[in-house]
C-alpha cells in the first residue's frame, strides 16, 4: 500500500515534470556545466564563508539602542569589536550568533584610541572563533568578505556576508581629535554599512584579517560607497593582551616629531629629553630607520607603526645620526597623560541608550521633547554623561564578571589576572607563600674574563650586595630608591626586594597592582604578561612568559624620566623548581652586572606584618 | 545562461514565479565567479592590481574649497611620462603628479579635449610603465574589472592608489543632452557595477582582466530626476584619438610660441571677432562672453552671451589674458576656429571675419 502511494506521488510528479518540459525544449537539456576553474573557485569561495561565518558576532544594546558587530577570537568567549560600538552600551550587551542562539556579553577592555573593545560572550567554553591571519602580508587586489549586522539586519540571527577585495593597504585615517585613530588600516571595497562595525573582515581563506570600522560616507547618505576600512588584526593582535586587562589603554607616542625629507628619509624636528629615545641617543635631525622591525621613510610611516603600538611598549628602533647607525631599543611613551585619555572618552561618548526597564527619574526632564533644550537641560545631560556609571541590575551571570572602577572597562579581568600572575609567582622557582616573607641569600660569580664572586642577600631591612672587592649595604627604601637613581650595581637590591615581597605579600598587599597587558621583551616576540607594582616611589614591572609564565624580567623605575633598574633572569629550562642559572642586571641597554648563580637559598621565617623597611 | 535557467523551471511550477530573481542571482553570483576563473588561469588579482596601481597616478591641484576636492586620478599613457586625466577645475593650477611609488613631478598640461572631458598631462620622466590606449578594448556588458583611482584622497601618502573590483554592466550612450547628466560628453559609456565615482576617483584607470586598460572613469555624475549617481566610465577607444593626436603634437593646447606675435591693428583681438567678454577684474578671469555685437563675425558664427570659450584654433584659453594674446598671432583677416562650452555642451564655431 505505501508503495503504490509512493508511486502514484512519483507519477504526479513526473506528470508535472512533463509540463514543463512542454515549456522548454523538447529535448531535456544535460546539466549545466561549469568550467572546472569556476567550480573550483566558486567551492572555495564556498568554503571560506563556511568556516569564517560561525566566529561572526551580531552586537545588540540590549533596550534597542542600536548595536554592531563582532568576532570571536578564542574558545572562552572572547570576542572583539569596535569601542564605538561598545560604548553606547556600555558593560553589557546582548550577541547573536550564526547558530541562532543569542548569549549575553559583558565588556572587558576598550582602545578609544585605537576604536577597539573586547568583550566576554557568556554561557559556553566552546565558541567556535576565527583563525587570526598575519594581516601584514595582505595586499591590494586580494579577495575578502565582511561577514557583520549591517544595518541590524541579522533580526532571524544571521548575519550578512559581502565579499570584495583589499583596495589598500597600509592606509591612514585620521582621528577625531586623538581618539579613533585608523592606523596601517586596510580599506576595501567589500559593502560595509552602519551596523558592520565591529566585524570581522576575512580573507578568502575564512581567516580573520581585522576589524572593520570605518567607511568613508559622504555626499551620498550613510550607505556604502565602495570605501570601507579595517583595523589590521595586526594591530588588534598588539593590543589583545592589554584588552584582556580590562583597562582603558593608550597607545604609544616616541616622544619626538619628525619630517619627511626631501629625498624621501624621515628625520627628527623636534624630541623631548626626558624620552627613553632621547636617552638612546636619538637627536634632532637623526634619520629614523626602522621602527619595530618596519622600515620608514616617511612621517606618515612612522604614524602608521605608533599609531599601531599600544604605550609603555619596548620597541627596537634604528637611526642614523652623522653617519652612525644606531640599532636600540626604545621605549614608548603613552599619548594620554594619566586622566586625560578617560576625560577625553566621556566627552566623546554618546548618551546612554534608552532602557526600556529603566523608570525615569521623577524631576528629570528628558530634553528634546520637541523644543531646543535649554543650557539647563544640556547641563544635565552633560553631568548624566559624566557622571559614575549608576548601580543598574544586570543579568546574574554578568554580575559575577563585572567590578566596575575608575579607569577600567571591567576590572574583574584585571583581578582575575592578578589571580593568576601571583599563583604562578608563588608556585616558581624561587617560590613564596602568602603572608611569609622570605630572607633570599644568592651565591654566584660574574661572567667577567676573571670571574668576581657574588654575594647578595635580600632581608628585611638588611640588604647586602658584594662583587668582589665592591660592598654595598642597604637599610632603607630611600637608600634602595638611591640605588637606582644612581644606576650602580647595586639597583640589583631593590629589584630583588621588590620581587621577594610581592611573592609574600600579593598584589592586594603590596601596593597600588596591576595588569598591564603583554608586551615584547627587549623587542621581542612573543609577547611577555606585564605586571605593574607601585610601591612609594618605585614602580616594579614583571614581564613573565605567556606559555611557562616563569618571570623573565624584572624593572624597577625609581623615576618615570629615568632608565629603571632591569633584571633578566636566565633559566636553563622551562622547569618551574628550577632556579635561575644567570642573572643580568641592566640600565637602559648596558648590561652593568652580570653573573652565574651557583645558590640560592630561601628562609620562610619572617611574617611580613613584622616588615619595616623604612 | 539560458541552460541554467531551464534547469531551475524544471524543477517545479511554483519555482516559476521567483524564477527572475533567482536567474538574476546566479547570473551575478556567476559573473563574480567568472573573475576568479579567469584569473586562476592568469595568475593573481594582487599581481595584476600592482601592475594596474603602477600606471595609475594621483594629482593634487586646485580646490580644497566649498566641497571642491582638491585632487583626483591619472594614468600614464607614454614612457615618457603622458598622463590622461579628466578635464576639471583640479588642472586650473599647473597639478602635482605622484608616482605609486610615491615620487613627485610638476606637471604641465599639454592637451585638452573639452568634448571627452579629457586633458593630458606631462611630467619630466623616462621609462615609465604606461597603458596602451587600445583602437578597440573588446570590452563587453558582464566583462570584470578593475578601477583603480584616487577616490577620497586616501592614499595620501607614498602609497598606490586604491583597487576596487566589479562587473561593467552594460555599454550605452548616455542621456546627457536633455540635461539628464550634466556633462558634455555625448559617446557610449560603459556602466559600471562597481561604486567608482566617488569625489577623486575622475581620471583613475578601467582595467580588465588582462590589465588592459578599457576605460577613464569619469567625472562624478548624478541624474537630475531621481537623484542617483552614476557609475560609469569613458571606454578608452573613445579617448585613443584625442590622446594620441596629444601626444604626437598633432593637437596641442599649448601656446605656438614659434608664430610671430602681430601689431594690433593687423591681428585679432576679441572685439574684431565681435566679443564681449564679462569685465577682466580677476588674476584669471575665465572667457566668458558678456555679449554679442550686431553684424559680427561672432554673431554671424552663432556665438551666445554665458558662452565659455575654451579653444581658439585648439588652443586653450586659460583666461582672457591667454585669449587675447592667442588672438594677437592670428592675422585679422584669417578665420578663426572657437570652441565654447554652452551649459554642458562642447560647441565648435568657425568665426570668418
Amino acid at each position: 500500500m505505501k508503495l503504490t502511494l509512493c508511486r502514484r506521488f512519483a507519477l504526479a510528479f513526473a506528470a508535472t515534470c512533463v509540463c514543463f518540459a512542454s515549456i522548454a525544449p523538447a529535448q531535456p537539456p544535460a546539466p549545466l556545466k561549469i568550467d572546472p576553474i569556476l567550480q573550483a573557485a566558486e567551492d572555495a569561495r564556498i568554503a571560506a564563508i563556511d568556516r569564517a561565518r560561525p566566529s561572526a558576532v551580531s552586537v545588540y544594546v540590549p533596550g534597542g539602542g542600536g548595536g554592531g558587530s563582532g568576532v570571536l577570537i578564542s574558545p572562552d568567549g572572547f570576542a572583539l569589536t569596535n569601542f564605538h560600538v561598545s560604548s553606547p552600551a556600555g558593560v553589557y550587551m546582548r550577541c547573536s550568533l550564526a547558530d541562532g542562539n543569542v548569549y549575553d556579553a559583558v565588556l572587558v577592555g576598550i582602545d578609544p584610541v585605537g576604536d577597539l573593545a573586547m568583550i566576554r560572550l557568556l554561557g559556553r567554553d566552546d565558541f567556535p572563533f576565527a583563525r587570526l591571519a598575519d594581516s601584514r602580508r595582505a595586499q591590494a587586489g586580494d579577495w575578502c568578505m565582511v561577514i557583520g549586522n549591517p544595518f541590524l539586519l541579522a533580526s532571524n540571527l544571521q548575519p550578512t556576508v559581502t565579499w570584495g577585495i583589499l583596495s589598500g593597504v597600509g592606509r591612514y585615517q585620521y582621528p577625531s581629535g586623538t581618539l579613533l585613530e585608523y592606523a596601517d588600516c586596510l580599506q576595501t571595497d567589500a559593502s560595509i554599512n552602519p551596523g558592520n562595525s565591529g566585524g570581522p573582515i576575512y580573507n578568502d581563506q575564512g581567516d580573520l584579517l581585522g576589524i572593520v570600522g570605518r567607511a568613508s560616507f559622504e555626499k551620498r547618505g550613510r550607505v556604502n560607497v565602495g570605501v570601507g576600512y579595517a583595523i589590521s588584526i595586526h594591530q588588534a593582535k598588539n593590543f589583545l593582551g592589554y584588552l584582556r586587562s580590562g583597562r582603558v589603554v593608550d597607545h604609544a607616542t616616541l616622544g619626538a616629531t619628525v619630517t619627511t625629507e626631501e629625498n624621501n628619509g624621515v628625520s627628527v624636528s623636534n624630541i623631548l629629553e626626558s624620552s627613553d629615545a632621547y636617552r638612546r641617543g636619538l637627536r634632532y635631525g637623526a634619520e629614523i630607520l626602522e621602527i619595530d622591525g618596519r622600515s620608514v621613510q616617511t612621517a606618515n610611516d612612522v604614524q602608521n607603526v605608533l599609531g599601531t603600538l599600544p604605550s609603555q611598549w619596548r620597541v627596537k628602533m634604528s637611526f642614523r645620526d652623522q653617519g652612525v647607525r644606531t640599532d636600540t631599543l626604545v621605549r614608548l611613551r603613552s599619548v594620554h597623560r594619566k586622566d586625560e585619555l578617560l576625560q577625553k572618552m566621556s566627552a566623546a561618548l554618546p548618551p546612554p541608550p534608552p532602557r526600556e526597564q529603566e523608570k525615569k527619574e521623577e524631576d528629570e526632564k528628558e530634553p528634546g521633547d520637541g523644543k531646543l533644550p535649554n543650557l539647563e537641560d544640556l547641563k544635565k545631560l552633560k553631568d548624566k554623561i559624566l557622571q559614575k556609571p549608576k548601580k543598574k541590575k544586570y543579568p546574574k551571570e554578568i554580575e559575577k564578571q563585572l567590578v566596575l572602577r575608575e579607569g577600567y572597562g571591567n576590572y574583574h579581568f584585571n583581578l582575575a589576572e592578578q589571580d593568576h600572575f601571583i599563583a604562578a609567582l608563588r608556585g616558581q622557582f624561587p617560590g613564596g607563600k602568602a603572608d611569609v616573607l622570605p630572607t633570599w641569600h644568592i651565591e654566584g660569580e660574574t661572567t667577567e674574563a676573571t670571574p668576581r664572586p657574588v654575594s647578595i642577600q635580600i632581608e628585611s631591612g638588611n640588604m647586602a650586595l658584594k662583587v668582589g672587592d665592591e660592598v654595598f649595604g642597604y637599610k632603607t627604601k630611600a637608600d634602595l630608591y638611591e640605588a637606582i637613581d644612581r644606576e650602580t650595581i647595586a639597583g640589583i637590591l631593590p629589584v630583588l626586594d621588590a620581587w621577594r615581597r610581592m611573592s609574600a605579600q600579593g598584589p592586594k598587599k603590596f601596593g597600588e597592582s596591576y595588569y598591564l597587558g603583554t608586551m615584547p621583551l627587549l623587542g621581542e616576540r612573543p609577547l611577555r604578561d606585564c605586571m605593574i607594582a607601585t610601591d612609594g616611589e618605585l614602580e616594579v614591572r614583571w614581564l613573565s612568559h605567556p606559555k611557562t609564565h616563569l618571570v623573565e624580567a624584572v624593572e624597577v623605575f625609581a623615576d618615570r624620566d629615568r632608565d629603571p633598574a632591569e633584571l633578566l633572569v636566565v633559566r636553563k629550562s622551562d622547569e618551574k623548581g628550577q632556579q635561575p642559572i644567570e642573572l643580568k642586571l641592566l640600565f637602559g641597554t648596558q648590561a652593568k652586572l652580570s653573573f652565574t648563580v651557583s645558590s640560592w637559598e630561601t628562609k620562610l621565617n619572617q611574617s611580613p606584618n613584622r616588615e619595616d623597611a623604612s | 545562461m539560458g541552460n541554467q535557467t531551464e534547469s531551475i523551471a524544471k524543477q517545479g511550477g511554483r519555482l516559476v514565479i521567483c524564477l527572475r530573481p533567482i536567474t538574476l542571482g546566479l547570473w551575478i553570483g556567476f559573473v563574480g565567479t567568472l573573475f576568479a576563473g579567469q584569473l586562476a588561469a592568469q595568475g593573481k588579482l594582487s599581481d595584476l592590481s600592482k601592475t594596474a596601481q603602477a600606471r595609475v597616478v594621483k594629482i593634487y591641484g586646485a580646490g580644497g574649497l566649498a566641497g571642491l576636492e582638491a585632487y583626483q586620478s591619472g594614468f600614464l599613457v607614454s614612457p615618457e611620462g603622458h598622463v590622461a586625466t579628466s578635464w576639471s577645475y583640479v588642472l586650473d593650477v599647473d597639478p602635482i603628479v605622484v608616482l605609486d611609488d610615491g615620487r613627485r613631478f610638476e606637471s604641465k598640461i599639454v592637451g585638452f579635449e573639452p568634448a571627452l572631458e579629457l586633458a593630458v598631462l606631462k611630467i619630466e620622466a623616462s621609462e615609465l610603465p604606461f597603458f596602451t590606449v587600445n583602437k578597440q578594448s573588446g570590452i563587453q556588458w558582464g566583462d570584470p574589472v578593475l578601477a583603480v583611482s584616487n577616490l577620497f584622497g586616501i592614499a595620501a601618502g607614498n602609497e598606490p592608489a586604491s583597487v576596487m573590483q566589479g562587473t561593467v554592466a552594460s555599454i550605452t550612450d548616455l542621456d546627457a543632452r536633455r540635461g539628464t547628466y550634466k556633462t558634455p560628453y555625448r559617446g557610449q559609456v560603459l556602466i559600471l557595477d562597481l561604486i567608482a565615482n566617488n569625489p577623486g576617483a575622475a581620471g583613475g584607470a578601467l582595467v580588465d582582466a588582462q590589465g588592459e586598460l578599457v576605460g577613464m572613469l569619469g567625472k562624478e555624475l548624478r541624474d537630475a530626476a531621481t537623484g542617483v549617481w552614476l557609475n560609469y566610465a569613458i571606454p578608452s577607444d573613445a579617448l585613443r584619438g584625442a590622446i594620441g593626436d596629444i601626444i604626437a603634437g598633432r593637437k596641442s593646447s599649448v601656446v605656438d610660441t614659434s608664430k610671430p606675435m602681430l601689431d594690433r591693428g593687423k591681428s585679432h583681438s576679441p572685439k574684431s571677432l565681435g566679443l564681449v567678454l564679462i569685465p577682466d577684474v580677476l588674476e584669471a578671469t575665465p572667457a566668458y562672453v558678456d555679449d554679442v555685437l550686431a553684424d559680427s563675425a561672432a554673431m554671424r558664427a552663432g556665438i551666445r552671451p554665458d558662452d565659455l570659450v575654451l579653444l581658439v584654433d585648439g588652443r586653450r584659453v586659460e583666461n582672457q589674458r591667454s585669449l587675447r594674446e592667442l588672438m594677437r598671432r592670428i592675422d585679422r583677416r584669417d578665420e578663426v576656429e572657437i570652441t565654447v562650452q554652452r551649459d554642458t555642451e562642447i560647441v565648435p564655431l568657425m568665426l570668418r571675419p
